[in-house]
């Protein structure tokens, strides 16, 4: 499979299908340091793991999409979610959202974006690039645990839709017991993404 | 010693709480407590970068101000801007307070509006670190005399 996929989750041929809480690997990328050190604590408060840059250029060159082979072939480095400031200089979080998905390597990876202004139109166009998410900052661990909750729910999402076993039916009742989506399940699953996205932000724009 | 502890409690929380009715930490502040654990500094090391950033940024719209010539207020404006959103995620209010203000006669470019502005941010922060400093050694000071720091509760 390849670089970046976002979950693999072995499937045993016979056996039940647990989702335990897995530990998410985030990269989080701002260039201001006191954000930096806020989401770090954030995220390692909820349980993941934490690697920070300072510049979209950093995170480029962190999952290897820069040119350079290395980094990207190391499984130990691989990436669960991209959490990143918009406003940066030389490439904005905008522009490193837009590099993501269009990589076939790291497309999947969900990307949330934050930013401190509270902007509609720049919300949309990131929401419509294929963001995952919005926050504004600053940014509290309320936001994170939600983020954290929505990405594990797709993910279980995603394993079920991967597996090929004969217990699907048993472990589809596992896995919907056990992740606790606010959106309902049945319906998401069969949405493109895209309008799965288009939705989130129509919810999203009712609370801003 | 329970007596001093208590004591200690109490003046804390009174100082604690003043400084969110001064309007000079708001709930961000609380949510970096929120963040740390026993024993932790987090909140400590988190002020510390806040206050180096401070006092680089202040030194970019010092510099750009001192201009000669024409100021580039795009120069000042990006540097209040991040002084903006780093006190923002600190809950320094008053700072943040300041820096929508400067930011705004940036945008107008106002020579005299961005000066005075400058002096007060300065003055700000200055004085945002005197209070903390003098908040963690009352923290500091209840530990010692063998008590636990009470959770302030603003609301």
């Amino acid at each position: 499979m390849a670089v970046g996929e976002v979950m693999r989750m072995e499937v045993p041929a016979g056996g039940d299908l647990t989702v335990t809480s897995p530990e998410l690997h985030v990269l989080a990328v701002d260039d201001s340091i006191v954000d930096r050190k806020v989401i770090e604590r954030l995220l390692r408060i909820s349980s993941c793991k934490v690697t920070t840059v300072e510049s979209g250029a950093r995170a480029l060159q962190y999952l290897g999409l820069d040119g350079d082979k290395g980094v990207s072939n190391l499984k130990d480095l691989k990436v669960n979610l991209i959490v990143t400031d918009y406003s940066m200089p030389g490439l904005t979080g905008y522009d490193l959202l837009k590099k993501i998905k269009e990589s076939s390597a790291f497309r999947e990876i969900p990307v949330v974006i934050m930013s401190s202004e509270n902007i509609l139109p720049r919300i949309e166009q990131c929401l419509k690039e294929g963001a995952e998410d919005f926050l504004l900052k600053p940014v509290k661990l309320a936001d994170v645990k939600r983020i954290k909750q929505l990405i594990l729910s797709n993910e279980a999402e995603e394993c079920k839709n991967l597996s090929h076993s004969n217990k699907r039916k048993l472990e589809e009742e596992d896995i919907d017991s056990s992740s606790s989506s606010s959106h309902d399940d049945s319906s998401v699953k069969d949405i493109p993404s895209s309008k799965r996205i288009k939705s989130e932000s129509e919810n999203r724009s009712s609370l801003l | 010693m329970d007596a001093i502890v208590a004591q200690l409690q109490r003046q804390y929380r009174d100082y604690t709480i003043s400084l969110y009715q001064q309007g000079i930490l708001d709930d961000q502040f609380t949510e970096l407590k929120k963040m740390q654990d026993d024993g932790s500094d987090f909140v400590a090391e988190v002020l510390s970068l806040f206050f180096e950033d401070c006092v680089r940024l202040i030194g970019n719209m010092a510099r750009a101000l001192d201009q000669t010539g024409t100021v580039d207020f795009s120069i000042v404006g990006a540097s209040v801007h991040q002084l903006k959103g780093s006190s923002s995620s600190v809950g320094a209010k008053r700072v943040k307070g300041l820096c929508v203000t400067f930011k705004e006669f940036c945008d107008t470019q106002n020579y005299e509006g961005c000066v005075r502005c400058l002096q007060q941010v300065d003055i700000e922060y200055k004085t945002l670190k005197t209070k903390l400093q003098d908040m963690f050694n009352l923290e500091k000071q209840i530990v010692q005399a063998g008590g636990k720091v009470p959770q302030v509760d603003i609301n």
